[in-house]
């Protein structure tokens, strides 16, 4: 093996990507991109539903429940209405996603009974979405009523430490303290790699077949080992760029705290690069032409990675036996690795399985990689 | 077809299949030092699959190959280190300079930095191409592209060349250049083998293989394979050249008559008789014709009778 | 329009700029009804921008061309209807049979329902695929595609063909074969114009149209064209050894070009029987025995080259 030539074939490489618009794209804006747009665009917090009402009583109680919706940063409130047709019409329209409706005897049950309804109307054309806003509601509804439940009782003269609904409080509790975005943005590091890696080295080697430069290539000395590692080792350097701007990105824009070492990082992405620029090189060796070879890419690394690797849609929550599938995900264990080294300051000792996991993947993914290459045609 | 003396290039009993069909078929020729040699023979003829196979970078499927004395079967990434092949396609990088793919291509064979940038020099001098060095490859016209490949595929002085038709497409004046830099190299003792579907190209070859349907047919000097031309070729001027050729088509000892711009052409087998009765027959049908003219019979001519012969013996 | 029957190719001054490249530079020809009209020259000399133009694909930035007579700038698509147009990358469809190909293209041409079957009939014995109707085109070797795809073009019986590299990569015994059919075509009356970068082919075509870098050359028929001054005459010399000549031959008097033709050189003389008598012994004296040394006709190449030569020197563009 020399040095010499996995230089020249990393040099030309470089050459190649810096003077191809679509490369340095997918190297440099794309990281960008995808930050914004998954850090921003995929939230699994609902804010700022928008909330019509259609107060029947007008009181002072009514008045002070519509201030707690106000007051919730879940919702905001768009309109008043003052009969069931025009709240059906907004439903209908989009102009609202939960009709507040106080009935007209509200105060008086509440002082007779002790209890009262109100109604809330959702649009569930997003069951998700709906699902959500109803315990938001419930829960700013039952906020409200212990509130009024130890007024009462106060006013009776009575003991202040009521049994407060604890069913509602739980839920403000999980959405206050856990911003799903801090969950899901480690992820995107390792959707980050998986696209750039993937993207970037499938290419590599069905270029040269389309574009006829593989045939002069074979009949020079170089040798499989010397290609491969001339052809990932400048992809590897802009993964880990590409991953010192995501972490980065993560921390001092989207403020995801950050409490995990480096060290941990950057050894556990090195492996998950590898993984991936291998599995690229794989794919690039096996298809000849660029476009398919750029779709299988996709297939292997983008599309488990953004299901299975439990980013955004917690693995535990999956069928049994898609779990099992996850398994075999390498995203996954590097999406685990990921979280726990963000959020939880995991280091190498509390990561020791997924890491073995890791670690074993991309030798055997190296392995068949630098095997993967014959010079030959045929 | 007896082997020179000292062979550089040895081929035997060369055989290849591609899904069971015979791409070439017991091929055996031999290439001295210093030679020309060249592989002529229609698209499809095997061509690309023989210089594949010489080069190293695709296996027979039986059969032997030297060169320079190494086994190129057995060891083709020794024998790479000795030969430079120019595949038929472009091969360098479009999207890197004329100087970048240079330097690529001299550090794959390891040639130390000095002794490349003296070699760099005299090769694109020798070729007009040192104004272009820092040209995209991609912007280069056809005839410098090959030239540039040629640059490369020099860079490590190779003993021999293997130029998968390397004018194909190229302007006659780069085509000129081309061929006057392979026969500076030959001076220097560079053996080449040179494929080329340019039968007129042939000519410029000291020996020509005529290859067939991956068989070898004929294998000598342009000028002896030329006196293997059955019969004259005779080229008859005339307005009416359609006229003349259904007139001269069924006669006997005429074949391959062939229209073309300025008239009619045709093979005799024996020009003494065949000439007074051509002449006959084509006045007592009335048919206006010129002169009638000896022609020296191009390899093309030479190729489609030799080939015509061979079908009826067969 | 009779005189469109009589010519029906006129191109006046033909310019065609992409950007600051001038790919045509005023080009002007007349081609006759029944004529067979080779373009020859290099890659990216312009031969196929000109079709192009003619065929109004392409808008000329400067100049006129009356194709059919019809004004192509005003009228493109009624000059389409005329012509039929084939080229090295006809888009046959490979993964079609012979007869599916010759259908489609029949449809896209709009012959009508109760010639199609005549005229597929007719394009296939041209072809000489009787019986391979049903073949996929893909299985055909490279001289059956071209026939077919020249069948193809002439479904719709237009009076003029534009052939663009027709005969690329097809062996030798079939571009003949594809030549005759062009000339059987001629001999009916159809026009036909033709580009190839094979300098040979130029023999079979009535006149020859040299195009170098967007310029036209010369045109003439392929004898002329070979009697045209080369600036001296040319003469064919065998000798040993081959290197020592090339250098002897340079301080020769009334010696041009010298190229090497495999173990022969081929000399451009000022004076061929000056030469014939005074250069054995000038050889002799350098120490090169001269084996064969006579006049020879010049080849389109031969020519082509000289006049690409002299028509450059002026401009000193070409190294």
């Amino acid at each position: 093996m020399r040095v010499r030539r996995i230089k020249a074939i990393a040099v030309k490489e470089v050459l190649q990507v810096w003077r191809d618009p679509i490369s340095l794209m997918i190297a440099l804006l794309m990281p960008f991109m995808q930050m914004i747009l998954l850090g921003y665009g995929i939230s699994l917090d609902v804010k700022h539903l928008p909330v019509c009402v259609f107060d029947r009583e007008a009181s002072q109680l009514s008045r002070d429940l519509i201030k707690r919706f106000q007051a919730s940063e879940y919702f905001s409130l768009v309109a008043g209405f003052d009969n069931y047709r025009d709240v059906t019409r907004a439903l209908d329209r989009g102009e609202c996603q939960l009709v507040l409706v106080i009935p007209i005897d509200f105060t008086e049950r509440l002082s007779d009974t002790g209890t009262s309804a109100v109604q809330a109307v959702v649009d569930a054309t997003d069951t998700n979405t709906a699902n959500i806003a109803i315990g938001y509601a419930e829960a700013v509804v039952g906020g409200f009523s212990s509130d009024v439940q130890v007024e009462a009782s106060a006013m009776k003269g009575g003991a202040t430490d009521v049994v407060q609904p604890v069913d509602a409080q739980s839920r403000v509790w999980f959405n206050e303290n856990l911003e799903s975005r801090n969950f899901i943005i480690p992820g995107v590091v390792a959707l980050v790699m998986a696209l750039v890696g993937a993207q970037l080295t499938s290419l590599t080697i069905s270029r040269e077949w389309e574009r006829g430069t593989m045939e002069l290539l074979v009949s020079t000395p170089v040798t499989p080992m010397e290609l491969m590692l001339g052809k990932l080792a400048p992809y590897f350097v802009i993964g880990l760029l590409d991953a010192v701007f995501c972490l980065a990105f993560s921390v001092y824009w989207f403020t995801v705290p950050f409490r995990g070492t480096l060290v941990t990082l950057f050894f556990t992405t090195s492996l998950f690069l590898i993984v991936v620029l291998g599995i690229g090189y794989l794919i690039s060796t096996a298809i000849r032409d660029q476009v398919g070879a750029a779709q299988i890419g996709l297939l292997v690394t983008l599309l488990p990675t953004t299901l299975l690797s439990g980013y955004a849609f917690p693995i535990d929550q999956m069928p049994l036996p898609v779990q099992a599938i996850t398994y075999v995900v390498f995203a996954r264990y590097y999406v685990t690795i990921l979280k726990a080294v963000f959020l939880k300051g995991s280091g190498f000792l509390d990561l020791g399985a997924p890491i073995l996991a890791m670690i074993v993947y991309a030798g055997v993914i190296a392995y068949l990689a630098a095997r993967a290459f014959r010079k030959q045609l045929d | 077809m007896s082997a020179p003396a000292a062979a550089q290039i040895e081929v035997a009993g060369l055989v290849k299949r591609f899904a069971g069909v015979a791409a070439v078929a017991d091929l055996e020729f031999a290439v001295a030092a210093g030679e020309i040699f060249g592989l002529v023979g229609p698209d499809g003829a095997g061509k690309t699959t023989v210089m594949r196979m010489l080069a190293g970078v695709m296996p027979p499927e039986s059969g032997r190959i030297v060169i320079d004395g190494i086994d190129v079967i057995a060891d083709p990434e020794r024998a790479k280190q000795h030969l430079s092949y120019m595949p038929q396609r472009f091969g360098l990088y479009e999207d890197l300079t004329v100087d970048e793919n240079i330097r690529f291509y001299a550090d794959l064979f390891e040639i130390p930095r000095r002794l490349r940038d003296e070699r760099i020099g005299p090769l694109l001098a020798a070729s007009n191409m040192a104004p272009f060095r820092r040209r995209l490859a991609g912007q280069l016209s056809g005839g410098m592209k090959q030239k540039l490949g040629l640059i490369c595929a020099l860079i490590h002085t190779p003993r021999i060349l293997l130029l998968d038709e390397p004018t194909t497409g190229v302007d006659p004046v780069s085509r000129r250049d081309f061929w006057r830099i392979l026969y500076s190299l030959r001076e220097s003792g560079v053996t080449i083998l040179i494929s080329t579907a340019y039968l007129d190209e042939a000519e410029r070859c000291t020996r020509l293989a005529l290859l067939h349907q991956g068989r070898l047919k004929y294998c000598d000097t342009p000028r002896r394979l030329k006196q293997l031309m059955p019969g004259v070729l005779l080229t008859i001027a005339s307005p009416d050249a359609r006229a003349v050729r259904d007139t001269i088509a069924g006669l006997e000892g005429v074949s391959g008559v062939l229209l073309v711009g300025d008239g009619v052409r045709a093979v005799v087998d024996d020009e003494a008789r065949r000439l007074p009765e051509l002449r006959r027959a084509l006045a007592s049908a009335g048919v206006p014709f010129g002169a009638v003219a000896r022609t020296e019979p191009t390899i093309e001519d030479l190729f489609v009778a030799l080939l015509r012969q061979d079908e009826e013996a067969a | 329009m009779t005189a469109a029957l009589e010519t029906p190719i006129i191109a006046q001054d033909l310019v065609k700029r992409f950007g600051r490249f001038t790919a045509v530079d005023h080009v002007s020809l007349r081609i006759a009804r029944g004529e067979i009209v080779g373009f020859l020259g290099p890659n990216g000399a312009g031969k196929s921008t000109v079709i192009r133009m003619l065929c109004g694909l392409l808008r000329p930035t400067e100049g006129r061309a009356v194709v059919a007579g019809i004004d192509v700038a005003h009228d493109p698509e009624g000059v389409r209807e005329h012509i039929g147009y084939m080229s090295q990358k006809f888009s046959l469809y490979t993964d079609l049979t012979v007869g599916e190909n010759l259908r489609f293209f029949g449809g896209i041409y709009r012959v009508p329902h109760a010639l199609l079957a005549e005229r597929i009939r007719f394009s296939v014995e041209m072809a000489g695929l009787t019986g391979r109707e049903d073949h996929l085109v893909s299985t055909l070797a490279g001289g059956w595609k071209q026939r077919l795809a020249l069948g193809c073009a002439i479904l719709h019986r237009p009076p003029i063909l534009f052939l663009d590299e027709p005969t690329s990569g097809v062996d030798p015994e079939s571009r003949r074969r594809f030549w005759d059919l062009i000339h059987a075509l001629a001999a009916e009356g159809i026009t036909v114009l033709v580009t190839t970068h094979y300098m040979d082919e130029a023999e079979y075509c009535h006149r020859v149209a040299l195009i170098d870098r967007g310029r036209l050359i010369d045109m003439a028929s392929p004898g002329a064209l070979k009697k045209r001054k080369l600036g001296g005459d040319l003469l064919v010399l065998e000798c040993d050894p081959i290197g020592a000549a090339v250098t002897a031959l340079q301080e020769a008097p009334g010696v041009g070009d010298v190229a090497v033709f495999g173990n022969a050189l081929h000399l451009l003389v000022e004076d061929a029987t000056a030469a014939l008598s005074t250069l054995p012994d000038h050889l002799a004296r350098r120490g090169v025995a001269v084996a064969r040394i006579e006049r020879i006709e010049p080849t389109i190449e031969d020519v082509f080259v000289q006049l690409v030569g002299t028509s450059s020197a002026g401009q000193g563009t070409r190294p």
